[in-house]
């Protein structure tokens, strides 16, 4: 019979050599956490104890300075399903990820593809299309609603120069969405790109070349190569850009305040005026639990559905 | 066929180069007019422009007049590297623990950190927004001059905030308004604990052993040897902390009332939408605040997209 190294040496362990191993295990665990602590102290103060407050809050009454003043069950869930501000809210959130995420992939994916060339100063190219990376949503917002502006605005001025007729972009109830979308789907052209043209630099040239040898056209190749390969990346950014589509705050607050006849009154637009204004934490609380749930339920969808169809390398 | 620029045809290339051209200018436009209205006289404004009709450098003065953009900026440039550099402190500590040390239930905490990337604002926010801005009492103060001296201090240089209640000796204790309320809750970072302990995994476990055995005490082998190696990774956590903390809009405004706390992406936002700025001074305004962005994106180009790509690896 052979015993391994590492029984052997358990066998030939004295009580004190014991003692002396569990002494360094504790000692290394109190090391270990004192490490983590400043992290984990951050972490416990302001993500987990608020989590699980947000929770409690949601099942309670509360005053105007957000003090619990009486339990109150399922009450506060009750009273936002039973009022129609949490449809309208979960149908534009809804709508407008529908209008944002895939033309900001696809969109992104085109300027990957077209800035992935061996060409003299592609690098600056690179650089314009990923520079809304440096830009932040309050100063994109601003930029827009003056760009938007019916009036004096200079995408009207270019509707007129090639003779088409002017939008009323913010004003109007049926394109304040859409419009809100295009901004958002320029802040976040930047990143993505920037994500897809790192994963296209990183597919193997060997692979083009051979199915170029092989006779295929360039839709062949990126049907059958590009896609699979880049396929993780596209994955990744469908799943955060969701998430941060179904949290937009700041474009929607400088834009539109939720208007015109709440058109825009996405799902965090309405909880935060449910707390910063109307002073109602409890049902705020409720609202964000029900929206962390229906990002969980998203997310968990995403992962079971799609990610099957991801090609991991 | 070598990889070589030249394998285009020139009609390729034509067609190439004019979408890449048309695509730029689609991207940059939004961008370009913000800059030429920056510099647009008051009368030039009035009608919309392709090109730019004037360089009226006075806008970014009279946009300076109208608001207090310098202080916006220094409470924004505050928050931010206070955020950064609290990154890069408790990031390489974590990280050095969970590279270096065998500890029982490891795994519990790397996945404990993990989680707080997964939990969205808005299920944090409400009670978040209630401590900091909370009035909260502190019993002890006012019978203790030290104690009051000190706070005194720290509230000058707004890191806190507190009232002395003369009536009552007892006096009240507050983040509202001040720098520690608007960067507390963000400074610890997950996202920056993986991608530091990414680069000290990459040292070899063997040297962390013979130096600790040695005498060389665990801090000192993180400062003197591990820090300065994983240098690529902490300048890449720098510049993403510190355009993620200079953006940042919901917190800033919920946390800040006070028109000198201000940071400057709530400082513009709240100005165009109170004092009815003229476009041009609104656009300078966002020019001005825009400038350290840029500068930090050119700069910092490299480190910047090697973290975003990272983080979305571990996406």
């Amino acid at each position: 019979m052979t015993i391994s190294p590492s029984t052997r040496q358990a066998h030939a362990l004295s009580p004190s050599q014991v003692r002396s191993q569990r002494l360094r295990a504790i000692r290394n665990f109190i090391t270990a956490i004192l490490f983590l602590s400043p992290s984990l102290i951050i972490f416990i103060l302001f993500v987990f104890v608020p989590l699980l407050k947000t929770i409690q809050l949601s099942l309670y009454l509360t005053d105007p300075i957000g003090r619990m003043a009486a339990f109150a069950g399922l009450e506060n869930y009750q009273r936002i399903f039973e009022e129609k501000d949490l449809y309208n809210s979960l149908k534009v959130s809804l709508l407008f990820a529908i209008y944002v995420v895939p033309s900001t992939i696809i969109l992104a994916l085109f300027l990957a593809l077209l800035s992935n060339v061996r060409l003299k100063m592609i690098s600056v190219f690179r650089v314009i299309f990923s520079s809304t990376i440096a830009v932040s949503g309050a100063m994109t917002s601003l930029i827009f609603l003056y760009l938007y502006n019916p009036v004096g605005g200079v995408l009207n001025y270019i509707l007129d120069l090639v003779g088409l007729p002017r939008v009323q972009w913010l004003v109007n109830e049926a394109t304040a969405l859409p419009s809100v979308s295009i901004v958002t789907i320029w802040l976040n052209l930047g990143f993505c790109t920037v994500l897809l043209l790192a994963a296209l630099q990183g597919v193997s040239q060997e692979l083009y070349e051979s199915a170029t040898i092989d006779g295929a056209g360039f839709w062949a190749s990126f049907r059958h190569i590009t896609i699979p390969m880049i396929s993780p990346t596209i994955f990744f950014l469908l799943v955060v850009q969701t998430l941060n589509a179904l949290q937009t705050f700041t474009q929607i607050n400088i834009l539109t305040r939720g208007g015109p006849v709440e058109s825009t009154n996405v799902i965090v637009y309405l909880i935060y005026r449910a707390f910063y204004f109307n002073s109602q934490y409890g049902i705020a609380a409720a609202l964000s639990v029900v929206l962390f749930l229906i990002m969980l339920v998203l997310t968990i969808i995403q992962f079971g559905v799609l990610e099957r169809r991801v090609h991991y390398a | 066929m070598t990889e070589s620029p030249a394998r285009y045809t020139l009609l390729q290339k034509i067609l190439l180069y004019a979408l890449l051209i048309v695509m730029a200018i689609i991207v940059a436009f939004p961008l370009y007019q913000a800059l030429i209205t920056s510099l647009a006289t008051d009368t030039d404004v009035a009608t919309p422009k392709l090109f730019p009709a004037s360089f009226h450098w006075q806008n970014f003065v009279d946009a300076n007049e109208q608001a207090p953009l310098i202080r916006y900026l220094l409470n924004s440039v505050v928050q931010s590297s206070l955020v950064t550099v609290s990154h890069l402190i408790l990031a390489s500590l974590a990280a050095y623990a969970f590279a270096f040390i065998e500890f029982r239930w490891k795994n519990f905490f790397f996945l404990l950190f993990l989680s707080t990337m997964m939990i969205p604002w808005e299920a944090t926010i409400i009670p978040n927004f209630l401590t900091i801005t909370g009035r909260n009492p502190l019993p002890i103060c006012s019978d203790n001059e030290v104690f009051v001296n000190a706070l005194q201090f720290f509230k000058n240089i707004n890191l806190i905030g507190f009232t002395v209640d003369p009536s009552k000796p007892s006096c009240t204790f507050t983040f509202k308004d001040t720098y520690l309320g608007l960067a507390l809750p963000y400074m610890a970072t997950a996202f920056g604990t993986f991608l530091v302990r990414q680069f000290f995994l990459s040292i070899p476990k063997d040297l962390h052993d013979a130096a600790v055995i040695d005498g060389c005490g665990r801090l000192r082998f993180l400062l003197t040897i591990a820090v300065p190696l994983a240098r690529p990774a902490l300048g890449t956590l720098a510049v993403f902390s510190f355009l993620q903390t200079y953006n940042q809009y919901l917190w800033p405004l919920l946390v800040t009332n006070d028109k000198n706390m201000r940071t400057v992406q709530i400082g513009l936002a709240l100005l165009q939408d109170q004092e009815r700025l003229q476009p041009n001074l609104v656009m300078a305004g966002v020019v001005f605040v825009l400038i350290p962005t840029f500068a930090l994106f050119i700069l910092g180009n490299r480190q910047l997209i090697r973290g975003l790509t990272a983080g979305a690896v571990k996406g």
